[in-house]
């Protein structure tokens, strides 16, 4: 028994720890930055803003071709990666991701191509709003991967996690557009950069008040070190920009630089937290303990025969 | 009936075979390890030396890659008298046998109560490893069993954080993830599973799922009866958070206590609320992005 009243076996672990490599935290990050990026660019384009809408497609490209290599790179059996596209089943938000950033990568490409050289200016027409529009589900998805899983730290913050997503996937893609932007041409994203570093730590907040003691492992041991960081590093981004990046080209660097890290900190904090959550039975039964004794749960036990059947 | 799936039997009409599992019996489980051994053999696992690990005679600690069946082995420190309605006579004698040798294994007063219980796949009627699998190699069988396909499995791990009972891993040095059959190629020969077949004191007991049902429940009865009131099945009711499983137990004591969850849940039950909460983030990060593009002066 541990020392909070939960019994287990030895203390050993209930459930598995993931089995993913730290380029499933750098995907949540390069998905978030492409999704985010595509909608940033395709915006910027329509309101005129060429200068930064032809960075931000580069972005949202750079991104999109990074993270089919590390989707890849973690999975056990590499070359069996089209596999994932044998079957689209919404049961599992691994395939409906897949066919999302196949879509996103396609249509991205095409509008980072044109932004580029100019290319393939019709296919281009159809390709920025379509893959600004896959990039929206693309920057949020990867929550609905970790919350359906059986990991407590995840699984409990699924109202929420989404939300922690969206808003650091358009902290990222900003953070990168006023790094790589002028200045004068920038405002949109460093508008961005603010908002999506606020709304990133708010929904954060949010959410480990509502995991509660479940997000235990998001305050301590190494999740908990990073998470503290990356809201620094994040607050720190956001502020460098909102100050300064607007007159000084090199805040604009630093202050990007920063945002960006933080918001990749962020991501691997959470990512590590769920290992911590899985690793101690106590978060596992814990909560199923309570729900059995709070009468919100039937258990997976029962102690009261049936009438045997005739 | 027992509880259909979304693949069994429906997709598999007239090739529909009767749902078959397990029901452990743990009450009758001696911790031989015959089943753990029989299933290392006929499936041809690798080994998996865990080393000495202190925790009682459980060398093997968990379920995994290359263990599909694990005996676990409990010490329980309970009141000699009330150990198995020892009688008078018999704690005398034992009192003797301490005195004269000078063996005490316990503390006064204490008995050793040992609870052992051979752990498996659960084969769940709501296989949250089947559903979230995005390549298809988890598949329902015309058993209404859970196999993962080694030849489509392209080792994701997806189906490893989705297990609320930690059976399925990656294995080492091949990538791909592996799990009971239910011996699958057995079954397919009208033989029963490698363990169950192993195990000498019946505490296996492989064979439909409805008729195990019953069996345990007239199990479950008779130990009550006689007074074992910690006596319970786990996982043998639809009504639970996985629709019930197709290898279930009876236990002696809390499910923690074996290393098994008192109330898992298959995450798909919330997929509604997740999938909701990931639409209204995409909007609202569209939303933003557009008051963040146009929102200036």
């Amino acid at each position: 028994m541990s020392e909070d009243g939960t019994r287990s076996y030895y203390g050993q672990p209930v459930i598995k720890e993931p089995v993913w490599s730290p380029e499933i935290p750098a995907y949540l990050f390069t998905g978030g930055l492409a999704g985010a990026s595509a909608g940033l660019a395709y915006l910027a384009g329509l309101r005129g803003d060429e200068e930064l809408a032809r960075r931000a497609w580069i972005a949202a490209g750079a991104g999109v071709s990074a993270s089919p290599l590390l989707l890849i790179s973690d999975l056990g059996v590499p070359r069996r990666f089209l596999n994932m596209l044998r079957m689209f089943k919404v049961t599992s938000p691994m395939s409906v991701g897949s066919w999302i950033l196949s879509a996103s990568g396609l249509a991205t490409s095409v509008a980072t191509a044109n932004a580029v050289t100019g290319a393939l200016p019709r296919a281009a027409a159809a390709a920025r709003p379509a893959a600004a529009l896959l990039g929206l589900p693309l920057s949020t998805y990867t929550a609905a991967l970790l919350t359906n899983t059986a990991i407590p730290v995840w699984h409990e913050a699924r109202g929420v996690l989404a939300f922690v997503f969206a808003g650091g996937s358009a902290a990222s893609a900003s953070a990168v557009a006023v790094a790589v932007t002028p200045p004068r041409h920038a405002a949109p994203a460093r508008r961005l950069a603010v908002g999506g570093a606020a709304a990133e730590l708010i929904a954060l907040a949010a959410m480990e008040r509502r995991l509660g003691e479940l997000g235990e492992p998001l305050r301590s041991g190494r999740a908990g070190t990073l998470n503290r960081l990356a809201k620094g590093i994040t607050l720190a981004g956001a502020a460098v920009i909102g100050a300064r990046a607007g007159r000084s080209r090199a805040a604009a660097v630093a202050g990007g630089a920063i945002l960006a890290a933080g918001t990749l900190a962020e991501r691997w904090a959470i990512f590590r937290a769920g290992f911590q959550s899985a690793a101690d039975p106590k978060y596992v039964v814990g909560p199923q303990r309570r729900r059995i004794e709070e009468g919100t749960a039937r258990g997976g036990s029962r102690q009261a025969p049936r009438l045997a059947s005739a | 009936m027992s509880a259909e799936t979304l693949a069994w039997p429906g997709s598999y009409g007239g090739d529909a075979k009767p749902r078959v599992g397990f029901f452990t019996d743990t009450s009758i489980c001696i911790g031989c390890k015959a089943c753990e051994v029989a299933c290392k053999e006929w499936n041809r696992i690798p080994e998996s030396p865990q080393g000495f690990t202190g925790k009682s005679y459980d060398n093997t600690l968990d379920l995994g890659a290359n263990t599909w069946r694990h005996v676990a082995f409990i010490e329980q420190r309970v009141p000699a008298d009330a150990d198995g309605g020892a009688s008078l006579v018999e704690a005398a004698e034992r009192g003797g046998l301490v005195e004269r040798e000078g063996l005490a294994t316990s503390k006064e007063g204490d008995g050793v109560r040992w609870l052992m219980s051979s752990d498996v796949c659960k084969h769940c009627t709501e296989a949250a490893c089947l559903e979230v699998c995005p390549t298809g190699a988890l598949f329902r069988t015309e058993f209404g069993t859970v196999v993962v396909q080694e030849d489509v499995c392209n080792g994701c791990g997806y189906c490893v954080s989705a297990c609320p009972f930690g059976v399925l891993d990656r294995r080492e040095g091949d990538g791909r993830v592996w799990k009971c059959t239910l011996c699958y190629d057995r079954l397919k020969d009208d033989r029963e599973p490698a363990c169950a077949q192993a195990c000498p004191t019946n505490s296996i007991q492989f064979g439909e799922v409805d008729e195990l049902r019953e069996r345990a429940e007239k199990r479950l009865a008779k130990l009550r009866g006689d007074g074992q009131s910690e006596a319970r099945l786990y996982l043998a009711d639809e009504e639970d958070g996985i629709g019930g499983a197709g290898a279930f137990f009876l236990l002696l004591d809390e499910p923690e206590v074996y290393g098994l969850p008192p109330d898992p849940v298959d995450s798909r039950r919330h997929l509604g609320a997740i999938w909701a909460a990931t639409g209204a983030a995409a909007a609202a990060l569209g939303a933003g992005l557009v008051a963040a593009v146009f929102g200036g002066r």
